[in-house]
């Protein structure tokens, strides 16, 4: 027989102690694993902030002196035209004229205009912002070193101009302006088709089909399963279909618009509208199951039917979850790159889109494809383009935050 | 009062609310459909073209396009490294964190901490993607030198696991806070320790739903794109060395369909195959998880 015999007291003392420790221990481990969270969250947002700033050598094929007195910058439109008439070729001013009329252009676009074509400055490097801000000294002696001839400049490739500006083959001149109005397009299209879907199959859910049934039990393992699918399936399915199956409609041929394929803002604004609707329909079932059983009983109480009692009384009082909802999904979407790829992005596109049958491109587009350049300045304004998605991303979060703070009722 | 007025009306803009709510609902199944009609419909074009085989798609290790060679694991293998690699990381760390969150912090900590994992599960994959080569592929290459490239599975494996640990821990904490409290109570009472708790009571008695929120997280690093796009590497390679540079097959279906694939090539029917395969592991995946929800379950009462 196993007789249990209990430890005399310092033995017994020992063994708590050693418990407590390995408690300790295991506490500091659980601990430690939300550091690590805490780390590579900061770390990715220094990163992208480490990119976007910092010193930059650069060349210029022509130097600035020969061909005005005054900095450039200081010069007016006039002076500006004058330099771009003396110093560029009568064809490759008269493109630039058929695109734009010269006299039309501000000062600052002509400027650019000067730098870009005339001046024709040439990225040599770039630094990242922790090492100009305090290795100065060694950048400057290498830049020195290697390249005698270039100017060392502190810059922040996020300025007003790269918000404002279309896209550029040079990373100097590039702006995210294109991809953010194709972005906007895209969210927008999606939720317009996902958001009525997306409530209406929520209300039929909650309010109508029998929970019991196996119908709706089909309907929602299937909702949760799509909530699954990999992104990159729901842009083959768009591909499959909105691109080529719908070209007459997605292309605006239907429409008489001519001059495009398949591969346009509504055929990705569509994908886009799949892709969350499952995430639209999910927050909307949270919204309507979080109203109260009595309001439905007091409005079947007092006569209404089932339509009027979720028209009138439990989409009113759901509304507030349902916007926020929506919100967290247009998150979702507008941060969606792989789908964007294979619907078909364009990655070079200069003019705004102005209406659902334009190619497009997107913020997230853009970023994959400077990251993917090997020129550290398009990295630069990769992380550029990082900041810009972060804080459309900031700002569609807080307000989804308020939304909920203010309208959300406890019953 | 004649008994008719009683009886229940037919009203007919009721029941036009109620058929067109049903239709919308049904949609949802009609898009599963499509996807398994349209990427199986040209799926099938791949296969039944004389230069593909069956045997070959599933028992080659050869992914070349351009020589008719069509073996998919060349491309599986990446897309098992990697996603073991994520799931390596993020387990172990999103189980302590969901361990942490559910039973040691305060509320006021949980208050302080559950953002930052949230905000960590809402920044765009293509974010994660620029993170892993710019930042950890740098360092790799710190510590492990030339025998790692610019591009490797090491470094899209570990971002990619940072980017399921929200998942993972979020699910689990679920799992573990529906463990009754008469549970913890009736095992502190006992005089056990709060790590005695957390594993040995609470670890066993949540095993199902932290089983469904790996399963989960390993369905969603399958089919993760791009930071595999970005940082693993472009070609298919068939290898499960994770300082290698190999195409998963959402890196490989990205990389192809970029350019102006004309429809109805080998090249465009293949990635049709492709998807369609993510699509059933990841289904089979969710499903499963689903079904060891449902399955182990404690059941308490």
């Amino acid at each position: 027989m196993n007789q249990f015999t209990y430890p005399e007291k310092n033995e017994m003392e020992r063994f708590i102690a050693a418990r407590y420790r390995k408690a300790w221990a295991w506490e500091l481990a659980f601990l430690s694993s939300l550091l690590i969270a805490i780390i590579s969250l900061s770390a990715l947002f220094l990163n992208v902030v480490d990119g976007a700033f910092g010193y930059v050598a650069f060349e210029y094929k022509k130097d600035p002196a020969t061909l005005s007195a005054k900095p450039l910058a200081e010069l007016n439109q006039e002076e500006l035209l004058a330099i771009l008439q003396a110093n560029l070729s009568k064809g490759a001013y008269k493109k630039l004229d058929d695109k734009k009329p010269m006299t039309s252009r501000s000062a600052d676009d002509l400027r650019n205009l000067a730098v870009e074509r005339i001046l024709q400055v040439k990225t040599r490097e770039t630094y990242p912002l922790f090492r100009s801000l305090f290795q100065r000294a060694a950048i400057e002696a290498e830049v020195a070193q290697k390249f005698p001839n270039a100017k060392l400049e502190f810059r922040s490739w996020l300025t007003p101009a790269f918000i404002s500006t279309p896209q550029s083959s040079k990373a100097e001149f590039a702006g995210a302006r294109t991809a953010i109005l194709g972005s906007l397009w895209i969210v927008g299209i999606a939720v317009l088709l996902a958001l009525p879907i997306g409530v209406g199959a929520a209300v039929y859910l909650q309010e109508y089909s029998n929970k019991k049934s196996i119908l709706n039990r089909i309907i929602q393992t299937n909702i949760n399963n799509l909530a699954g699918v990999p992104s990159i399936v729901y842009g083959m399915l768009g591909l499959a279909i909105f691109v080529r199956a719908w070209e007459p409609f997605t292309s605006g041929a239907m429409f008489g618009v001519t001059d495009t394929n398949g591969r346009t803002l509504l055929a990705a604004g569509l994908t886009m509208g799949i892709l969350v609707l499952p995430l639209m329909i999910i927050n909307a079932q949270e919204a309507i199951k979080a109203v109260p059983d009595s309001i439905r009983q007091a409005a079947f109480g007092v006569g209404s039917t089932r339509w009027q009692m979720v028209w009138h009384h439990v989409l009113p009082a759901a509304l507030p979850g349902i916007l926020t909802g929506s919100i967290l999904a247009m998150s979702r979407a507008i941060g969606e790159t792989a789908p964007l790829i294979i619907v078909g992005a364009s990655t070079f596109v200069t003019l705004d889109p102005s209406s659902p049958f334009t190619k497009f491109t997107a913020l997230p587009i853009q970023i994959y494809q400077w990251t993917s350049r090997a020129q550290g300045e398009f990295h630069a304004i990769a992380a550029a383009g990082i900041l810009v998605l972060s804080g459309l991303l900031l700002l569609l979060n807080a307000t989804a935050i308020t939304l909920r703070n203010r309208y959300q009722r406890r019953w | 009062m004649n008994e008719n007025s009683l009886r229940k009306k037919n009203r007919f803009v009721e029941s036009a609310v109620e058929a067109a709510l049903f239709v919308v609902g049904a949609l949802t199944v009609f898009i599963t459909v499509s996807i398994v009609i349209v990427l199986g419909d040209q799926a099938l074009l791949f296969f039944q073209d004389p230069k593909v085989t069956l045997t070959e798609f599933f028992g080659a290790t050869q992914w070349q396009p351009a020589a008719d060679k069509f073996g998919i694991w060349a491309l599986v293998s990446a897309t098992l490294t990697t996603s073991a690699l994520a799931t390596l990381v993020a387990v172990p760390l999103g189980l302590s964190a969901a361990i942490y969150l559910s039973e040691y912090a305060s509320p006021k900590a949980r208050g302080a901490l559950k953002p930052i994992l949230e905000t960590l599960a809402g920044v765009p994959t293509v974010v994660y993607g620029y993170f892993a080569l710019l930042f950890i592929t740098p360092i790799l290459q710190n510590i492990f030198g030339k025998s790692i490239g610019v591009y490797n599975m090491l470094s899209a494996g570990i971002v990619m696991g940072i980017m399921i640990l929200p998942l993972i821990s979020s699910m689990s904490e679920d799992a573990l806070s529906a463990v009754p409290n008469s549970l913890r109570e009736a095992a502190y009472a006992m005089g056990a320790t709060k790590q005695e708790v957390s594993l040995q009571v609470l670890l066993p008695a949540a095993l199902s739903g932290i089983g469904a929120a790996v399963i989960v997280g390993i369905a969603r690093a399958v089919g993760e794109t791009m930071i595999v796009a970005i940082a693993s590497g472009a070609g298919p390679n068939f290898t499960f060395n994770p300082l290698n540079a190999a195409e998963t097959m959402t890196g490989h279906i990205a990389r192809i369909s970029g350019g102006d694939l004309p429809y109805g090539t080998l090249d465009y029917t293949s990635l049709f195959a492709i998807a369609l395969m993510l699509f059933f592991i990841t289904l089979i995946l969710n499903l499963v998880s689903q079904w060891v929800v449902a399955k182990f379950r404690e059941q308490y009462e």
